[in-house]
């Protein structure tokens, strides 16, 4: 069993290897013909322009003339406007079903897919298989492969720890991984890239396992950069379309903000305690001041802020999704941006003990999910809706984990994998259906053609709304209800507005693409078609743990099965104090005596909880079904008239961006000129300076060089005389 | 008479050589002078080695050296002196100024 562990994040890595050096021979694409290329992808622009005329949820004729899908918003597998021109040609085209070519020529075969997929297909069977020995059989794998690195004391072992938290974050980046692989097969078919698209799949599994299964902080560390850098690779997969480069750019320079901190705080463990082995750091931790174990937490926190796309860190994860859906579902809504939370949560001994991190982890969390979820209220782009969901959620986590509430942080991250990977897959079975369009205002009505997409992400997108029995109906109102019972009543009431909001923004998402009239161009309406089994599997698959994941762990509330399994890990970490914003004194510690009561308090938590998700899906179907028009007339009724500024503040991000822009970007350069200037004219001023000086100096004595040997014996015979008179006159 | 009449003599060989030194542009005269002006050193050191408390004779050792020395760069001037002469067919010091600024 020990080496079966090993092997988990190993035949990824083969994979990778295999896709790598065989892969490109597999694959056979024509030059010509059978859709798109990376070089299409290049040529589509990408500009979201947002302006007034986002109110009105049905665009005008003119807004329909000036957004064909060959204008704008064409992404992923975007139409090709090569081949035959008018209509793309993939969208006639079945995804693995490859129904013609149109200029001559072989077909095409893809064939690099099968050894990465069958190798994480594998992965995924051991995975399985330890996930049932941790938790049901109750055993906790430590197992050293060998000493990676011996430098006096600093001694590093290449050793994985399977705990139940292991388990759990391997449950979802297992299951989600091999998904995406059978999902990608079909999705990424007929691109230029596929052996290297499965490469970085392979590679990104490769480093996400060893990031949860590694039992030191290095091993983490290295796992956590690894994903980061096959999040760069996969989000700037088209490299060939500057908005695609430019963002992978973007999520690769934001996250060394973040993880610049988090190698600080590794450091700093390492200087204080002399391990960085989980075991050894927790059990030692207790040793160090208060104010050491504070600084420790926050530049964790910084790494954890930076990787799961917290404010002011948040930037990253919306541009992301210019990368394929694959990707999106696999690293920026399931696996890569929950490192952060599990950190926290592997981390619990250290934060326990500094209530200060403990507080700002709560504090930013609870903004960061009212925030995104203002955001995601105005986004268009479904992509970007289920990015700004994302964030949110995430925030829920931390949230969650600020307050103390680690199981239900670990059960929301769960839930939340498996269905908001399938939410973002099915938003890619839409975008290949609706023929690479991503604006939701050029979609309507695609349940009509789309009948297993439809149901697989309605339920996907009731789990996210939190309506009861799916998942995250369980989970989210398990960190609301620990809120309330630890005595965060303003956390309370905002986790609950936001709630209401990620409910509304959800099924307005739905709304607008699946309900009322197509608003896209009549002829791709006649190309769409529901997508191919490689694709819809996945979904479908998908929707079992959506729907039965929440009635499975989290019953009774609050106490439910997974309180079980993870209580080995939280169970010793006693001390929360009474953190700034809970009403309760002293200590802030899980009431044992407490118990779930459905005809009580807890019932009546859940009942809130219902209700305002239901209220939130009942709004976005009054809004956006029966009266498309009483959005735009809500935001003109804000009492001031500061409707329509709040609703451009929201479809512009908050500004966030621009103040980037403005501030680090802008004042870069500034700074940068400054110390231009200073070093073109103060630092080579003095060196050319000490040049001139000397020559100035030199040009003059040249003029002394005469050449007459009668002025040289004059200037000796003026010295003599000058030594004479000075005797004569001053030494005697 | 003492040591006032030789420090005189001195005197006057000194200011002759520093003269023809200066004033004459042909090069072997100027060596000649300079011959004059280690002549006048020189009887200034006997001189004082006669009349002042002897010390070992250091006056009239020094002399002997300068002698010496004055023999050698003689020997040295004069080759280069001869060198020059021949290949610029001047012994005028004005004409050798191809090394000035």
């Amino acid at each position: 069993m020990e080496l079966l562990i090993a092997l988990i994040p190993a035949l990824p890595l083969a994979g990778f290897l295999f896709a790598v050096l065989v892969g490109p021979r597999l694959d056979h694409v024509p030059i010509h013909g059978h859709g798109h290329t990376d070089d299409h992808h290049g040529t589509d622009t990408h500009d979201h322009e947002v302006d007034d005329s986002a109110f009105r949820p049905v665009p005008t004729e003119e807004e329909q003339r000036a957004t064909s899908p060959h204008a704008g918003h064409a992404d992923d597998l975007a139409n090709a406007e090569g081949a035959d021109g008018v209509i793309p040609a993939d969208l006639s085209d079945g995804l693995g079903q490859a129904g013609h070519v149109t200029t001559g020529g072989e077909r095409p075969r893809y064939r690099s897919w099968i050894i990465p997929t069958l190798f994480v297909g594998i992965s995924w069977l051991i995975s399985m298989a330890v996930f049932v020995q941790v938790i049901f059989g109750g055993q906790v794998f430590e197992v050293t492969i060998y000493e990676w690195i011996a430098s006096g004391d600093f001694v590093i072992n290449i050793s994985f720890l399977v705990d139940e938290l292991t388990a759990m974050l391997l449950l979802v980046v297992s299951t989600v991984g091999l998904l995406v692989h059978i999902y990608s097969i079909g999705y990424m078919d007929g691109d230029r890239g596929f052996w290297r698209f499965f490469a970085y799949l392979n590679l990104f599994m490769f480093s996400m396992l060893l990031l949860i299964l590694g039992d030191n902080f290095l091993m983490l560390y290295v796992g956590w950069e690894a994903v980061g850098l096959c999040s760069y690779a996969l989000i700037g997969f088209w490299y060939k379309k500057p908005s695609a480069a430019g963002a992978a750019k973007k999520a690769f320079i934001v996250n060394r903000v973040g993880d610049f901190g988090f190698g600080l705080g590794i450091m700093m463990i390492w200087v204080n305690l002399g391990t960085l082995s989980f075991r050894e750091v927790f059990d030692q931790i207790g040793t160090l001041d208060v104010t050491t174990i504070t600084v420790i937490a926050l530049l964790l926190f910084a790494g954890a802020v930076g990787k799961s796309a917290q404010f002011p860190l948040h930037v990253w994860l919306p541009d992301a999704m210019e990368g394929p859906t694959p990707v999106s579902a696999l690293i920026h809504a399931a696996t890569m941006v929950n490192a952060g939370v599990y950190l926290v949560a592997r981390a619990n001994p250290i934060f326990a003990e500094a209530p200060v991190a403990m507080w700002t982890v709560a504090i930013i969390g609870v903004f960061t999910a009212v925030f995104a979820a203002a955001i995601a209220l105005t986004q268009n782009d479904i992509k970007k809706v289920l990015a700004y969901s994302t964030v949110s959620q995430l925030a829920y986590m931390f949230f969650a984990l600020g307050i103390g509430a680690w199981t239900a942080a670990i059960f929301h991250l769960v839930s939340h994998g498996f269905f908001k990977g399938l939410l973002f897959m099915g938003s890619g079975s839409v975008i290949h259906g609706a023929g690479g369009e991503q604006d939701m205002r050029h979609m309507g009505n695609l349940r009509a053609k789309m009948r297993w997409t439809y149901v697989t992400m309605v339920i996907g997108s009731l789990a996210l709304a939190g309506i009861p029995i799916f998942s995250g109906f369980f989970s989210k109102d398990e960190i609301l209800a620990e809120a309330f019972n630890r005595g965060y009543l303003v956390f309370y009431v905002v986790g609950t507005i936001v709630a209401a909001m990620t409910a509304f923004y959800t099924f307005r998402m739905i709304f607008m693409t699946f309900w009322g009239e197509w608003r896209g161009p009549a002829a791709v309406w006649d190309h769409i078609h529901e997508s191919a089994p490689t694709i819809v599997a996945p979904l479908v698959i998908l929707a079992v743990p959506t729907v039965v994941l929440g009635l499975i762990l989290g019953i009774p509330p609050e106490e439910g099965i997974i309180h079980g399994w993870l209580e080995p890990i939280f169970h010793d970490v006693t001390y929360v104090g009474a953190l700034p914003g809970s009403i309760l004194d002293g200590y802030n510690q899980r009431d044992e005596t407490h118990h779930f009561e459905l005809f009580g308090l807890g019932g009546l938590l859940l009942l809130v909880g219902a209700s305002v998700a239901a209220a939130g899906v009942f709004l976005a179907y009054r809004w956006y079904v029966q009266r498309p028009e009483s959005a735009a007339r809500f935001v003109e009724r804000i009492p001031l008239g500061l409707g329509p500024g709040m609703y451009r503040a929201s479809a512009n991000k908050y500004y966030v961006d621009d103040i980037y822009q403005l501030v680090w970007s802008r004042g870069g350069v500034l700074v940068s000129n400054a110390l231009w200037w200073f070093d073109a004219k103060v630092i080579d001023g003095a060196v050319n300076g000490a040049g001139w000086l000397a020559a100035t100096i030199g040009g003059a004595l040249r003029k002394v060089q005469t050449g007459r040997v009668e002025n040289y014996g004059l200037g000796i015979a003026a010295g003599l005389a000058l030594v004479i008179l000075v005797y004569a006159t001053v030494v005697r | 008479m003492g040591i006032e009449g030789y420090l005189i003599v001195s005197t006057l060989l000194f200011g002759i050589g520093v003269f023809g030194f200066m004033a004459r542009r042909n090069a072997i005269l100027m060596l000649i002078s300079i011959e004059l002006m280690f002549n006048a050193v020189n009887l200034s050191l006997v001189a004082f080695n006669a009349y002042l408390p002897p010390a070992n004779n250091a006056g009239a050792v020094f002399a002997l050296m300068i002698m010496a020395v004055a023999a050698a760069e003689v020997t040295v001037g004069l080759a280069l002196v001869i060198a020059i002469i021949r290949t610029r067919q001047t012994s005028e010091v004005d004409q050798y100024s191809d090394l000035k600024e």
